[in-house]
This record gives C-alpha cells, sequence and structure tokens, in this order.
C-alpha cells in the first residue's frame, strides 16, 4: 500500500514539474504574446494542480493526515488562472498588441473596429 | 470603449466565497497554526478589493454598506476594551483570561479573550486597507 502511493506521490510530483518546465519552455520559445499565454496559463496550470495533488496525497499516506487547504488550493487555482490568461490576452488585444506576423486569420478584428468606431461616435 | 466582463464577474462571484471563508478560517485558525486577525483581516480586504475590480465602486458600497472609518475605529475600541477590561479585575493592563465555557447551541467550547484582541486587529486591518483603497480609487 505504502510503496503504492509513494509511486503515485513521485510520478504526480514529476508530471507537475515536468508540465512547469513545459510552460517556461512554452514562454521563452513561442511567438507573441497570445501563444505565449497560452502556454503559461494551460500547462502551468495543470503543472501546479499536479504538484498540490502529489503535496496532498503524500500528507495524507505517509503522515496520515487530510489537508483540505490544499484541496482548497486546486479549485482556487483551476478557477482563477483560466481567467486570469483571458483578461490579459483580452488587454492584450485592446491595447493593440500585433499578432504574430505569420497569423493566418483573425475573426475579432471586425467586431472590435467597429465597436470602437462607436465608442468615439458616443464620446463625439 | 465599452468591454464585456462577464467572465470576470461571474468567477469573481465564486470566488469571492472562496476568500472570505479562507480568511474567517485563518482568523480562527491563529491562535494553534499560523494565521490570526491581520492575514485574515488581508485576505478579507482582498476579496472587497476583488469585488471592486470586477464590479465598479458604487455596486460594491450597495453591496456592502460599510463606513470602513467606523470600521476602523470600533476594531481599535474592541482591543482597548479587552486590555482595560482586565483592569476590572484587578490584574495588570492587557492580562488575558481563558475558560471552557456550556453555550447552549455550540456546546463545550475553549473561549479566549485574545480572539476578541485579535477581532480588533482584524477590523482595523479590513477597515485601514479599504479606506486607503477607497481614498486612491475614487475620484470625488
Amino acid at each position: 500500500m505504502i510503496e503504492i502511493a509513494n509511486i503515485l506521490i513521485v510520478v504526480f510530483l514529476l508530471i507537475g514539474a515536468f508540465l512547469s518546465l513545459v510552460a517556461a519552455f512554452g514562454v521563452i520559445r513561442l511567438p507573441d504574446v497570445y501563444t505565449r499565454n497560452h502556454a503559461a496559463s494551460k500547462s502551468a496550470t495543470l503543472g501546479v494542480m499536479c504538484i498540490l495533488i502529489g503535496a496532498l496525497l503524500y500528507f495524507y499516506f505517509i503522515d496520515g493526515y487530510f489537508n483540505p487547504r490544499i484541496v482548497l488550493g486546486i479549485v482556487f487555482i483551476f478557477l482563477t488562472s483560466p481567467v486570469a490568461g483571458h483578461l490579459i490576452g483580452r488587454a492584450a488585444y485592446n491595447s493593440g498588441v500585433k499578432l504574430w506576423d505569420q497569423s493566418v486569420r483573425d475573426d475579432y478584428k471586425e467586431v472590435s473596429e467597429k465597436k470602437k468606431k462607436l465608442a468615439e461616435k458616443v464620446s463625439r | 470603449m465599452k468591454t464585456n466582463d462577464l467572465i470576470l464577474q461571474t468567477a469573481t462571484k465564486i470566488v469571492l466565497f472562496i476568500i472570505v471563508l479562507f480568511s474567517i478560517y485563518i482568523f480562527f485558525a491563529g491562535h494553534y497554526t499560523p494565521g490570526g486577525g491581520f492575514v485574515g483581516g488581508l485576505l478579507t480586504a482582498g476579496a472587497i478589493i476583488l469585488l471592486l475590480l470586477a464590479f465598479d465602486m458604487k455596486t460594491v458600497a450597495k453591496i456592502l454598506p460599510i463606513n470602513y472609518m467606523t470600521m476602523t475605529a470600533v476594531g481599535l475600541l474592541f482591543a482597548i476594551g479587552t486590555a482595560a477590561g482586565s483592569l476590572l479585575f484587578n490584574v495588570p493592563f492587557l492580562t488575558h483570561a481563558f475558560g471552557d465555557v456550556h453555550l447552549p447551541i455550540l456546546g463545550e467550547m475553549a473561549l479566549h479573550t485574545a480572539t476578541i484582541f485579535d477581532l480588533g486587529v482584524f477590523l482595523v486591518v479590513v477597515g485601514v486597507t479599504m479606506t486607503i483603497i477607497q481614498t486612491i480609487g475614487g475620484d470625488e
């Protein structure tokens, strides 16, 4: 039983550390804000959640202590990190950050320009 | 340009309860584990600031009609009250009492007057933080 728990803990921690590393490489190597944001908000979220699950299992199986704060932390990160990614991406787009020069299409452009014109009319 | 904040507002509505719950937990756990009035107060202030970020100041003032200056004053009164209360029992200033009390619904409780002092710290921290944020953020 304790051996299975040990293996499970090690696997979760290693997966979490690996995903965090992938997120860091993604932030360095990807070309523009949006793809970097994509890497950071997805991969890092799952990485941190895996590490937290590993810590939860460690304290539960080895120390016999169930820590509800870690569960709350997992739920909290799962809820907030994608919202933060969404807000960063939208703030970048609205402040005029260019897409990667090899991007194929931009469906939001028309809507956003229409909105800007409407806002100018209202302000006049 | 008017923006659509639906995702932020919906996430705030759920996350707010987790933060407030955790701040109350940290406030009560302060005696035996890391935490206490200061951290709990800062977390509660953080929850209200998240509400301020997602909605505007008028809406938040409608949801929480609290005068934070009064809150600070009440917190200081709690602290000085528990400190001065010890003088009534002929012991030095700031001496705290501890006892097991039987309450009607909750049953056996270990109550300590340091919790009331901590509640004062909690109220002062929330009041001062929110006063600073609202003074900087408001344009009236």
